[in-house]
């Protein structure tokens, strides 16, 4: 097929193809590594400072946190997400790299016009549809 | 007639690129054309307190570089031109204040280069300026800010996409010989493929630059064989290949005589996915590179084509597709 008769179909030989088995596998041992040493840590929390199991995932959720927002900071979580794809961006800590990387980028528009108002950017549309969500699956739980 | 065929413009009086500066930021510091730029930095701040900060520098100390090689003040100079990326052209809108001369702001996103470069040409020919001061910019962090995500976001881009060079890049124009003379022009038309993905505007431009080329050859009768080198500004990988195909599907091959900045100014081995991109792009590397290898005389003639990517991302969530303009500038080199 020629490029000028039909350049939309044409050009997508010229197109490099995601690598969608290699992402996806990635994607799988990473993010699966990463739920891994989340449930040793919450193992990890109970043992050593014997409080409930909830406390102890709240406690692994806010390291998890902690730990992707200082990477955010320092500036290696992009390239870890550029390597690790889906297993690092569906996770908690994709949740706040997208908030703390907003936030860092609009530092320089002042703390309310800035950061304040640009902070959910991204994570915005995961806090609405989430809430959205809650509330269909909770009313098919009150209605069956 | 200085105006040839349809699309290009002769300058029959002697036009010449006088001086040019060149700025730019670490990474293209570190890749293979990193020592012919003027001034580097070191981080992407280059002494500044925000991102817009640091570009606008970029372009102010190319421009003093610039002047200073050709020996003249600002106030020298009868006109300014420049563009950049950003929103309200700020960097260039904002520089112009420090110079006391008349200013045209114009905009053709990462074909700016070109563009100024051809119409401070065309008014130095036609005698409406006797110099003629043209500047540009890009920086990768106020792109990726205002085009794309958060810089720190963590997103897996795909091959296709390209990396904005951190650069300014100023030339002056003028009457007086130098080794540099600027011959012709051709101006682009925009042209709108119907591609719309952001992360590849490779695919969108290609089609634009070809069309210049091709206009270019048909309106001075002219074939690839008369240029020691045809560039283009940022096509990268995807469009480099793209623009070589449309160009042989029209009978025109450029496959000895063809290039691009983007594929010029990184290492394969930086991250930089399909290439450079960007106003600084097509800039840096032509005023620093090209035309140097142009004085060791490895070039007599070179056609450079900036291509520019008319990207919006309001247009682009509102599923509108890309349109793309690219502009021509013939460079010789004048000896004796």
């Amino acid at each position: 097929m020629k490029l000028k008769e039909n350049y939309q179909q044409a050009v997508k030989v010229f197109q490099p193809k995601p690598p969608y088995v290699l992402n996806g596998i990635k994607a799988f041992f990473i993010g699966g590594l990463l739920c891994l040493a989340g449930e040793a840590l919450q193992k990890g929390y109970v043992f050593l400072f014997d409080m409930s199991l909830l406390e102890a995932q709240h406690l692994m959720l806010l390291t998890f946190i902690f730990l992707a927002i200082v990477l955010t900071g320092i500036g290696t979580y992009d390239s870890f997400s550029q390597f690790a794809g889906a297993g690092a961006t569906i996770l908690i800590t994709g949740f706040a790299n997208a908030l703390a990387s907003a936030a860092l980028e609009h530092r320089s528009e002042g703390w309310i016009t800035g950061v304040a108002n640009h902070m959910f950017k991204i994570g915005g549309a995961v806090i609405v549809y989430g809430i959205v969500v809650a509330y269909l699956f909770g009313t098919i739980h009150l209605i069956f | 007639m200085r105006l040839a065929g349809k699309q290009t413009w002769v300058f029959e009086n002697d036009v010449y690129i006088q001086a040019t500066g060149t700025v730019v930021g670490p990474f293209e510091a570190e890749g293979p054309l990193g020592s012919q730029f003027d001034v580097t930095y070191r981080d992407l701040y280059c002494g500044g307190k925000t991102w817009e900060l640091a570009e606008r520098r970029l372009m102010k100390e190319a421009i003093d570089i610039c002047l200073q090689k050709a020996n003249v003040t600002a106030d020298n100079v009868d006109f300014f031109l420049a563009g950049d990326l950003l929103n309200q052209n700020v960097t260039s809108n904002y520089t112009a204040r420090d110079i006391p001369v008349p200013f045209l702001c114009m905009f053709g996103a990462c074909s700016t280069s070109m563009e100024t470069l051809a119409v401070g040409a065309a008014l130095v020919d036609g005698e409406f300026a006797r110099t003629v001061l043209t500047a540009t910019s890009s920086h990768n962090a106020t792109a990726e800010r205002q085009f794309r995500y958060p810089t720190e976001l963590g997103v897996q881009k795909p091959k296709t996409a390209t990396f904005t060079v951190t650069g300014g890049a100023a030339a002056l124009i003028g009457r007086e010989k130098s080794l540099f003379r600027i011959s012709a022009a051709t101006i682009g038309r925009v042209i709108d493929a119907g591609m719309k993905n952001p992360l590849d505007m490779g695919s969108a431009m290609a089609p634009a630059a070809a069309a210049t080329i091709e206009q270019h050859f048909l309106d001075l009768g002219a074939s690839p064989d008369d240029y020691d080198l045809i560039v283009t500004g940022d096509l990268s990988k995807v469009g480099s290949v793209i623009v070589k195909e449309l160009l042989s599907e029209s009978g025109y091959d450029v496959a000895t005589n063809y290039n691009d900045c983007g594929l010029m100014i990184y290492r394969p081995t930086q991250g930089v996915f399909a290439g450079g991109s960007g106003c600084a792009c097509c800039a840096v590397v032509t005023y620093a590179h090209l035309l140097k290898e142009m004085q060791q005389g490895r070039f007599q003639k070179i056609l450079v084509v900036a291509t520019g990517a008319l990207l919006s991302p309001t247009m682009i969530q509102q599923k509108q597709s890309i349109p793309a303009i690219a502009h021509g500038v013939v460079i010789e080199a004048v000896r004796g």
